[in-house]
């Protein structure tokens, strides 16, 4: 394979300042939203005590789930050894820890007690998948950070596939980890399913695939810097195939739940129900996540690369439904404690069909808050370090591929 | 001095001790019995897997609405209306049920049912929830942080988050925003050895009598007699939880 240049991200220009600043300024707004929130306590959101978990925890563990998938690109070139994705590495697993970083700063910042993360961090019950994450998020974070070591530094060059073998290996339990969040509660009809963590792999990949393509097509447009067809097609077909792969998933979840007759109710409330969850899944998960996508991928129009781009926004646009309907929408809908009775009244909410939900400004804020920390470490990684190569021009990506690939 | 006289002192004193002794004994035995009675330990003694403390509620017996129970918890533990239904905390909520198959109506109180395998407990990430060896599920104040994963766990709904700051809090019962809570079965009676629950007490005063307290390992407890003698149920029996409380009558 021949050399590839990595360069930084040009730092001295008025673009790039005025980003850093849009980005910091979003940033304070998201604190301020934090410091409101935790002041007055949740009430002031739209959480309460039958949505315990909002519109905060969909955008963490969106971030979260695509950090992990963020990483595919690098796992491509090194664990399965496609030449062609090699040079993109050191970006993908940037783009990793960025989006990671987002993701649990929102998880963290809407915690009841956020002061109390050092307890979180010193008390354990290891039977909590939630204690498992706090080892495998600080994992990922070490191995990946060692992994971009390894390929930056030229004497630790020779041991980067191992670093890179632990990652892929991290990435796949770390995701398994955060499916399980929702697989191992027993008590709701929308959980309690071991696929969740097959589910959430497979979200990564495509999330965390239509993130990075997202971000290399800006970061190559804003640095005026060649990025080939070659690269971007090659992408896009990898994303349909995720996208797909999701969407087996999901349909295997809902296959057989509605083969249970104990999930029926659960079902009907989420495909044909009379709450937002309805048209969340139909119209954003199904029809903007996943069919059109792949019909932009598949077809003529996926040789378009405003195509590309629109077809990875809308993965984004759709997957960001998906989790509000698995969050949220599991909420929601009630569970069954008395399952002989209908329940005419409860001062708590369990004669409800369905639960509402309406996201606070605040919480809107904080969500956006953590996009733009991952937008920021992302931006000022490239230009402390040389994370981006020079080239991916055509001829630059594409020979590669057929020298590595012939061997 | 004599030896008569000796022996009128003797006996004096031994009719003096004799009769101090059977005071003390007058004094002390009640409180011992009482004690024994209520299976009560002493303060500086360890909570023990002895005892497993429950609930039996007969829906039979609970009154279409009537709140008493609902109402003394929230006084006992100093639980205040603040921003309503939906954020405010509720260790106990009555609620009324229709059979679906014959349509009759019944109603009862549904609060933490203090699993021997809680799955707050279980997914709990500092461990803040936890049981205790008698069988009581609570939350250290101390170490929660705020997750509410406990509260997506409890097939019951049985958890409440603290939503805003409190103040007029009671000082056997202190709670805190940002942490989770959950009915104590009040913990510090039953630490203290004085009677029932809140609630429990509340619904006897109203000659409803539909919920008893007691040690479900004590053959000899009434609440072990009853669920001897009637059968009961569990809610969520599914889930295998072993729960504390019973119920007869749904």
């Amino acid at each position: 394979m021949s050399k590839v240049n990595y360069t930084s991200l040009e730092a001295n220009s008025k673009g790039f300042y005025g980003l850093m600043g849009v980005l910091a300024a979003v940033i304070l707004v998201a604190l301020g939203a934090v410091y409101y929130m935790e002041h007055n306590g949740h009430w002031v959101t739209g959480m309460n005590n039958q949505i315990v978990w909002g519109l905060p925890h969909v955008f963490a563990i969106f971030l979260i789930v695509a950090a992990s998938g963020a990483l595919n690109v690098a796992s491509i070139g090194t664990v399965f050894g496609k030449a062609i994705y090699k040079p993109l590495g050191r970006l993908s697993s940037l783009l990793a820890l960025a989006l990671l970083t987002g993701g649990l700063l929102v998880l963290v910042l809407d915690l009841g007690r956020p002061d109390r993360l050092i307890v979180a961090m010193t008390y354990y019950n290891f039977k909590s998948i939630f204690a498992w994450n706090i080892f495998l998020y600080t994992g990922f974070f070490g191995i990946v950070a060692v992994y971009i070591w390894f390929m930056m530094e030229r004497k630790m060059n020779k041991y980067y596939k191992v670093a890179g073998y632990a990652a892929f290996v991290w990435r796949l339990i770390l995701t398994t980890g955060t499916g399980s969040i929702f697989g191992f509660l027993v008590a709701r009809s929308a959980y309690d399913a071991a696929i969740m963590a097959p589910l959430f792999i497979a979200l990564s990949f495509s999330l965390g695939m239509a993130c990075f393509i997202l971000f290399l097509m800006a970061t190559y447009k804003w640095s005026e810097k060649e990025l080939g067809d070659a690269i971007l097609r090659r992408l896009k077909n990898v994303l349909g195939i995720f996208v797909a792969a999701a969407f087996y998933f999901v349909l295997a979840y809902h296959l057989t739940n509605l083969y249970a007759t104990e999930h029926h109710g659960f079902e009907a409330f989420l495909l044909t129900g009379p709450s937002g969850h309805t048209p969340l899944f139909w119209v954003g998960q199904i029809l903007i996540g996943t069919v059109a996508p792949l019909l932009i991928f598949y077809t003529k129009m996926g040789e378009s690369r405003s195509a590309i781009a629109v077809g990875s926004a809308l993965v984004i646009i759709g997957g960001f439904a998906q989790f509000t309907t698995i969050i949220i929408g599991g909420q929601a809908y009630p569970m069954p404690i008395f399952p002989d009775y209908e329940v005419i009244s409860s001062s708590f909410g369990d004669a409800a069909k369905y639960y509402a939900y309406t996201p606070s400004l605040p919480e809107i804020v904080l969500g956006i808050g953590g996009v733009a920390i991952a937008i920021l470490i992302f931006v000022f990684g490239c230009a402390v370090l040389r994370f981006l190569p020079d080239s991916l021009a055509d001829k630059v990506a594409d020979p590669h591929y057929k020298a590595e690939s012939s061997a | 001095m004599s030896s008569k006289e000796s022996n009128e002192t003797n006996k004096s004193r031994r009719q003096f001790l004799g009769a101090a002794a059977a005071t003390a004994t007058m004094t002390v035995a009640p409180g011992v019995t009482v004690i024994g009675l209520a299976q009560a330990k002493p303060v500086d003694q360890a909570v023990s897997s002895k005892n497993r403390w429950g609930l039996l509620i007969d829906s039979n017996k609970c009154a279409s609405g009537c709140d008493a129970c609902v109402t003394a918890c929230n006084t006992e533990n100093g639980i205040e209306e603040i921003h309503g239904p939906e954020t405010d905390p509720q260790w106990i909520r009555k609620v009324t049920l229709k059979h679906k198959a014959s349509g009759r109506e019944t109603s009862l109180p549904l609060m933490c049912q203090h699993c021997e395998h809680p799955p707050c407990v279980d997914v709990c990430p500092t461990g803040a929830s936890f049981r205790r060896e008698d069988g009581i599920v609570l939350v250290d104040r101390h170490t929660c942080i705020g997750c509410r994963y406990c509260m997506m766990a409890c097939p019951y709904k049985a958890r409440s988050f603290v939503h805003e700051t409190l103040t007029q809090q009671v000082e056997y019962m202190p709670r805190g925003k940002g942490c989770v809570e959950s009915c104590t079965l009040c913990v510090h009676r039953v630490d203290a050895g004085s009677g029932d629950p809140a609630c429990v007490e509340a619904c006897n005063k109203e000659n409803h009598n539909a919920m008893m307290f007691g040690d479900l390992n004590d053959k000899y407890s009434d609440i072990n007699q009853e669920l001897r003698a009637y059968k009961t149920r569990e809610l969520r029996a599914d889930l295998n939880l072993n729960t504390g409380v019973r119920y007869r009558g749904i």
